[in-house]
C-alpha cells in the first residue's frame, strides 16, 4: 500500500492543533516552534505531492479510499487533479508563510495558531475531497475558525461586524449549495438506486443519464441541470466573491489580523472557486452551459468594478481587499468561458492570486503593525525603512498589473484568450481593468513606499525579522518562477482541464 | 567558445539581467565598485554584439542566429529569438548606448545599486524586443521594459517626476492593451504566435472572423497595433506624455528613452505592422504620412517654443521620429519598388542616427544642469567662454540634430525625403517646412546656451560653471565619432539596412 500521503497532510494541521491546544499557553516561544514544525512539514508533503503528480498519466492520484459512514455512501475518499494538486501547493506555502509572519502573535498564540491550522486543514480537505459530503464537510471545518481569528485577533473597529458578515455569507452560500448537492444525490440515488456521494461515482451515473429529468416549476418543465445550477454554482461562488455576493470579503480582509488574511485571500476564497468548478461546473456541466452567459457577465463586472472600486480606495487594506475582488472575478470569468485557455488560466490564476494577495496581506501587516496606521495619505517613504517588504509589494504589484515575466501575466494571458473564444466584446471591456490595476497599484506603491514619511515615523519604524523576510523571499521566488517558466505548472493544470472538458463535451 | 558562438544571442540578451543579479549581492556601501561592475558589465555586451555584427551575413535572406526553446506551450509560444539586418543594427545601438549611459551616471549618488540593476534590466527588457520572432515573447519583452523606466524616472527624477512616470506608464500600458488584445486574436485564430508563420498564415487569411469580415478584422486589428507603436514612437497626438517623461527623467534615463526607448515603437512597425499588414498599410498610408508630418511640424515648432532646455531636445525628438514615420509610411505606400527601399532605409538609418544624437544631446542638457541646477534658456547665456569645450561638443552634436551635411542626421533625413517624395509629395513638401524650424530650435538653442552677454553669476562665485570633465568627453567621444563616419561614409552600416530592406520590402 502507497503511503496516505493525502490523509496525512490533511490531518497534520488539526493534529498540530490539538497538540497545541495541551501544550501550556504561557509557553509561547514552544507553541510557534511546533506551530513552524507542523506547517513546514505540511509544506514539504505538499511538494511532494505536487512534483510526483504524474501530468502524463493525468486524472485522480494520490487516491485513497476509507469507508465512513457507508448505510449513508459517504466515504472518506481522497484524491488530486491537475487544478487541486496546485491548490494544495498553495495552501502548504500560505500556510507556511502565514506561519512565519505570525511569529510576533502575542496574544494567546496557542490559540491562534490552533485555529489558523484547523482552518487549514480544512482547506486541504476541501482540495483533496472526491466525496461530496467530504467536501461539504471540510468546507464549514474551513469557514467556522475563520469566525474566532477575525472576532478574537482582528482589526479592533470592525472585526465584530465583519466577522458576522463574513460568517453569514458563506454560511447561507453553503447552505444553498447544499441543498443543491442533496438534489443532485437524491437523483442519482433515483437513477442507480445506490447511496452515494463520491463525485466520481456520482459523474458516471450523471453520464449515464441521472439527470436527464426534469423540474416542475410553477407549472413549467425545467431541465434538473439547469435548475440545479445556480443554486450550486452560487452558493460556492460567494466564497470565490462573486458579485453581487462579494462585500463580505474586503470587510473580512481588512477586519482579519495579517495570517488571516493571507489565508483568507490567498486560499479561501479559491475555496469557493475550487467548488463551484468541481460541483457547479463538472457535476451540472449543462446548467454550466446553459448559464454560463449570466456567470459571464456578474465576473467581468467583478473584474471592472473591482478594479475600480480598489482605485478609489484610501485605506491600504481595503485597496487590496478589492484587488482580491477584481483579481477572483478573472477566476470566474476564465470557469465561464468553458473553454481551454480559460480554464486553464483559471486554474492558474487561482494559485498565482493566491501567492500574490498572500504577499500583499503580509506586507500591509508589517507596514500596519509598525506605523499604526492604514490610511493612505498619512503614509510615505515606507521604503526607506522597510525595504524587503517594498520590493516585495512592488513585484507582488506587478503581478497583480499582469506584468509579462511574472506569476500574474501567465495566468491572465489564457483566461483573456479564453474570453475571446466565448465573447470577444467582454475580453475588450475587462481589458480595461488591467489599466486600471496598473493605475491604482502604481499610486499606492509611490504613496505609501515612497515621497516624504512623515516625521512622526522618525526612529519609530523597526526592521522586520528574518522570518520575515524569508516569507517574502519565498513567495516572490514562486511568483518569478512561475513567470519566467510557465511550464512548471501549466500542463500540469491543463490536464485537469482536459477531464473537465470530457465532461462538458460528454454531456 | 562553441558555446558561446551558439548561444551568441541569449548570452547577449540576459547577460545584463545576470548582471543585475550580481549587483544585487554587492555591499551597499561599495558605491564605486557598483558603479564599475555596472560598467563593465554592460560592455561584455556591446562586445558581443561586435562579434555578432561580424559574423552577420548581410547577403542571406531571413534570420540569423536562430534560437529556440519550449516556453508556454500551453498557449503555444515558444521562446524563439533571431536578428535581420533591421534587428542587428537596434541591437548594436542598444549595446552601445546602455554603457555610455550608465557612465554617465557615475554621478548618480543616491541609491546606485537599485539604479544600475534598474539600468541592465532596461537594457535585457529593450534587447529582448528586438530580438524576439514569437509574438508573445515580443510582448512579454516590451511591457518589462516599462518597469525599470517608470522607477528611473519615479525614483532618480526631477520635481514633477510622479505625475511623469504615472503618465508614462499608464499612457504606455494603455497602448498596449489593444497589442495585447489583438495578439490574443491572432493567437486564437492561428494557435501559434511564431512570427515566421504568422506573417504567412494571417496575409492568407480569408472568410470571416467571429462573424465580421476578414478585412474589417484586420482593419481594427492594424490599428490596435498602431496606436499602441505610435504612441511609442511617439507620434502626434499621442506624443505628450513624452515631454513630460524626457524632462522629468535622470539623465541616462532620458539618453535612453530617446535613444532606445522611442526606437521600440518604430521597430515595430518594422517588425510587426509592416509584414503583417501589407494591405491595410498600403490603405492607411496617407493617414500614417499625415500624422508623421503633423509630428515633424509642430514637434518643430512646440520644440522652438518651449524655454526649458530639456523640453527643447524633448520635442526635437517628436520632430525627428516624425521622420521615421513617413519614411515607413512611404514605403508602406510603394512597397517594392526602389522609393520605398529608399524612405525605409532612410527610416531605419534615421532611428540609428536619432538614437547616437538624441543620446547626446540629453548627455549635453544633463551636462550642464549638474552644475547650473536650472534648465531654463533665460538664465544661460554666453556660456561658450566659460566652458569652450562643452560649447564645441554641443554645437558639433547640435549640428547632426540640424541635419548638416557631412554629420549622419543629413545623411537619414535626405533618404526618407528623397524616397518619399515621389509617393507622397504634398506630404513631404509640408514636412520641409519642419525641417526648416528645426534649424530654427537649434540655433535657438545654441544662441541661447552658449552666445549672447555672459549671465555674470556664472563666471565668478560659488556657482562658477565648470567645464566638462574626462569622463563626460568619454561619453561623447563614441558618439561624435560615429555621428562623424556615418555622416561621411554611410555605408558602413546603410549597407546592412538596405540588403535586410530590400529582402524584407
Amino acid at each position: 500500500m502507497q503511503f496516505p500521503i493525502l490523509s496525512v497532510i490533511v490531518f497534520t494541521p488539526m493534529l498540530a492543533a490539538l497538540i497545541l491546544l495541551l501544550m501550556k499557553p504561557e509557553r509561547k516561544t514552544e507553541i510557534r516552534v511546533t506551530a513552524l514544525a507542523a506547517a513546514t512539514f505540511a509544506l514539504l508533503l505538499s511538494l511532494w505531492v505536487y512534483f510526483t503528480y504524474d501530468k502524463s498519466v493525468a486524472g485522480y492520484q494520490f487516491e485513497e479510499v476509507y469507508n465512513w459512514m457507508p448505510s449513508l455512501g459517504i466515504g472518506l475518499h481522497w484524491g488530486v487533479d491537475g487544478i487541486s494538486a496546485p491548490l494544495v501547493l498553495l495552501t502548504g506555502v500560505v500556510m507556511f508563510t502565514g506561519v512565519l509572519i505570525s511569529w510576533g502573535v502575542d496574544d494567546r498564540p496557542r490559540e491562534f495558531f490552533a485555529f489558523l491550522f484547523i482552518l487549514a486543514s480544512g482547506v486541504f480537505g476541501v482540495f483533496a475531497a472526491l466525496d461530496l459530503f467530504l467536501l461539504f464537510f471540510f468546507y464549514e471545518i474551513a469557514v467556522f475558525p475563520m469566525y474566532l481569528l477575525i472576532a478574537i485577533w482582528g482589526w479592533v473597529k470592525t472585526r465584530e461586524y465583519a466577522a458576522m458578515k463574513l460568517t453569514l455569507y458563506l454560511f447561507i452560500g453553503s447552505v444553498i449549495a447544499l441543498v443543491g448537492a442533496l438534489a443532485m444525490f437524491w437523483a442519482v440515488k433515483e437513477y442507480t438506486g445506490t447511496l452515494t456521494f463520491d463525485m466520481l461515482k456520482m459523474e458516471e451515473a450523471i453520464r449515464a443519464g441521472a439527470f436527464d429529468r426534469m423540474v416542475n416549476l410553477f407549472g413549467k418543465e425545467v431541465p434538473f441541470q439547469v435548475f440545479w445550477f445556480p443554486f450550486v454554482f452560487m452558493g460556492f461562488a460567494v466564497l470565490g466573491g462573486i458579485f453581487p455576493f462579494h462585500n463580505w470579503s474586503p470587510d473580512g480582509h481588512v477586519a482579519a489580523p495579517t495570517a488571516v488574511s493571507m489565508f483568507h485571500a490567498g486560499v479561501l476564497m479559491k475555496l469557493g472557486a475550487f467548488a463551484a468548478l468541481r460541483v457547479g461546473i463538472m457535476l451540472l456541466p449543462e446548467g454550466a452551459l446553459y448559464w454560463k452567459w449570466v456567470v459571464l457577465g456578474l465576473a467581468s463586472v467583478n473584474v471592472v468594478y473591482g478594479a475600480f472600486i480598489a482605485f478609489v480606495q484610501t485605506d491600504f487594506k481595503y485597496v487590496i481587499g478589492f484587488s482580491s475582488v477584481s483579481h477572483m472575478g478573472l477566476v470566474m470569468l476564465g470557469f465561464s468561458t468553458l473553454t481551454r485557455d480559460g480554464l486553464t488560466g483559471a486554474g492558474l490564476q487561482m494559485f498565482s492570486h493566491g501567492v500574490m494577495t498572500a504577499l500583499f496581506f503580509a506586507v500591509v501587516g508589517m507596514v500596519y503593525d509598525r506605523a499604526h496606521t492604514r490610511e493612505i495619505p498619512k503614509l510615505g517613504g515606507m521604503a526607506k525603512y522597510l525595504s524587503w517588504p517594498a520590493i516585495g509589494f512592488i513585484i507582488g504589484g506587478l503581478v497583480s498589473m499582469g506584468m509579462p515575466g511574472l506569476s500574474g501575466f501567465v495566468a491572465e494571458f489564457p483566461i483573456f484568450r479564453g474570453v475571446w473564444q466565448a465573447a470577444p466584446l467582454v475580453a475588450i471591456v475587462a481589458s480595461i481593468s488591467i489599466v486600471v490595476t496598473a493605475a491604482y497599484i502604481m499610486l499606492v506603491i509611490r504613496r505609501v513606499f515612497f515621497g516624504e514619511a512623515p516625521a512622526e515615523f522618525e526612529g519609530h519604524i523597526g526592521p522586520i525579522s528574518v522570518l520575515d523576510k524569508v516569507a517574502i523571499a519565498l513567495l516572490c521566488f514562486i511568483m518569478v518562477c512561475l513567470g519566467l517558466f510557465p511550464s512548471l505548472m501549466a500542463p500540469m493544470v491543463e490536464t485537469g482541464v482536459d477531464n473537465i472538458l470530457r465532461l462538458l463535451g460528454g454531456a | 567558445m562553441e558555446f558561446i558562438s551558439s548561444h551568441l544571442l541569449t548570452l547577449i540578451l540576459f547577460f545584463p539581467v545576470l548582471a543585475a543579479l550580481v549587483i544585487l549581492f554587492l555591499p551597499r556601501d561599495e558605491v564605486k565598485l557598483t558603479r564599475w561592475t555596472a560598467l563593465i558589465a554592460s560592455l561584455v555586451p556591446f562586445g558581443l554584439s561586435v562579434w555578432l555584427w561580424v559574423r552577420f551575413e548581410a547577403g542571406l535572406p531571413g534570420f540569423q542566429f536562430k534560437e529556440t526553446y519550449a516556453w508556454y506551450a500551453a498557449v503555444s509560444s515558444a521562446f524563439h529569438i533571431g536578428v535581420d539586418g533591421l534587428s542587428l543594427t537596434m541591437v548594436m545601438l542598444t549595446t552601445l548606448l546602455t554603457p555610455l549611459a550608465i557612465l554617465a551616471s557615475f554621478g548618480i549618488q543616491d541609491k546606485v545599486k537599485a539604479y544600475m540593476m534598474l539600468f541592465l534590466m532596461l537594457e535585457t527588457g529593450m534587447l529582448g524586443v528586438f530580438m524576439s520572432l514569437d509574438l508573445l515573447i515580443f510582448f512579454v519583452f516590451w511591457e518589462i521594459g516599462l518597469v525599470p523606466m517608470y522607477f528611473l524616472i519615479n525614483q532618480w527624477g526631477s520635481a514633477n517626476r510622479n505625475y511623469a512616470s504615472l503618465k508614462f506608464m499608464i499612457y504606455t500600458m494603455g497602448g498596449s492593451l489593444g497589442l495585447l488584445l489583438a495578439i490574443q486574436l491572432l493567437g486564437v485564430l492561428f494557435q501559434t504566435y511564431d512570427l515566421p508563420a504568422l506573417y504567412e498564415q494571417w496575409n492568407a487569411l480569408e472568410g470571416t472572423v467571429m462573424g465580421l469580415p476578414v478585412a474589417s478584422v484586420k482593419a481594427i486589428a492594424f490599428w490596435a497595433f498602431v496606436v499602441a507603436f505610435a504612441i511609442k514612437v511617439p507620434v502626434w497626438p499621442f506624443h505628450t506624455w513624452l515631454p513630460d517623461a524626457h524632462t522629468e527623467a535622470p539623465t541616462a534615463g532620458s539618453m535612453i528613452l530617446a535613444g532606445v526607448l522611442l526606437k521600440l515603437g518604430a521597430y515595430g512597425f518594422l517588425r510587426l505592422v509592416l509584414p503583417l499588414y501589407p494591405v491595410e498599410s498600403e490603405k492607411y498610408a496617407g493617414a500614417l504620412a499625415f500624422l508623421a508630418v503633423m509630428a515633424i511640424v509642430f514637434g518643430a515648432f512646440a520644440s522652438f517654443g518651449q524655454t526649458d532646455f530639456k523640453r527643447l531636445v524633448a520635442y526635437s525628438s517628436v520632430n525627428h521620429m516624425g521622420f521615421v514615420l513617413l519614411g515607413i509610411a512611404a514605403a508602406a505606400k510603394s512597397a517594392g519598388t526602389m522609393n520605398a527601399h529608399i524612405a525605409m532605409d532612410g527610416a531605419v538609418l534615421q532611428m540609428f542616427n536619432h538614437g547616437l544624437s538624441a543620446a547626446g544631446m540629453f548627455f549635453l542638457v544633463g551636462v550642464i544642469y549638474e552644475r547650473t541646477h536650472t534648465r531654463n534658456l533665460e538664465e544661460f547665456g554666453g556660456l561658450f567662454p566659460l566652458a569652450p569645450v562643452y560649447g564645441g561638443i554641443l554645437i558639433f552634436t547640435s549640428m547632426a540634430s540640424l541635419g548638416l551635411p557631412g554629420l549622419n542626421g543629413f545623411v537619414s533625413e535626405f533618404m526618407v525625403v528623397r524616397g518619399s517624395w515621389p509617393v507622397l509629395t504634398v506630404y513631404t513638401a509640408i514636412a520641409m517646412l519642419g525641417l526648416l524650424f528645426t534649424g530654427a530650435y537649434i540655433l535657438k538653442g545654441i544662441k541661447k546656451v552658449l552666445h549672447g552677454p555672459v549671465n555674470e553669476h556664472w563666471a565668478h562665485g560659488e556657482r562658477k560653471l565648470t567645464e566638462i570633465t574626462t569622463r563626460e568627453i568619454i561619453v561623447m567621444a563614441p558618439l561624435m565619432a560615429l555621428i562623424l563616419v556615418l555622416g561621411i561614409w554611410p555605408m558602413v552600416i546603410l549597407d546592412v539596412i538596405n540588403k535586410a530592406v530590400t529582402m524584407l520590402f
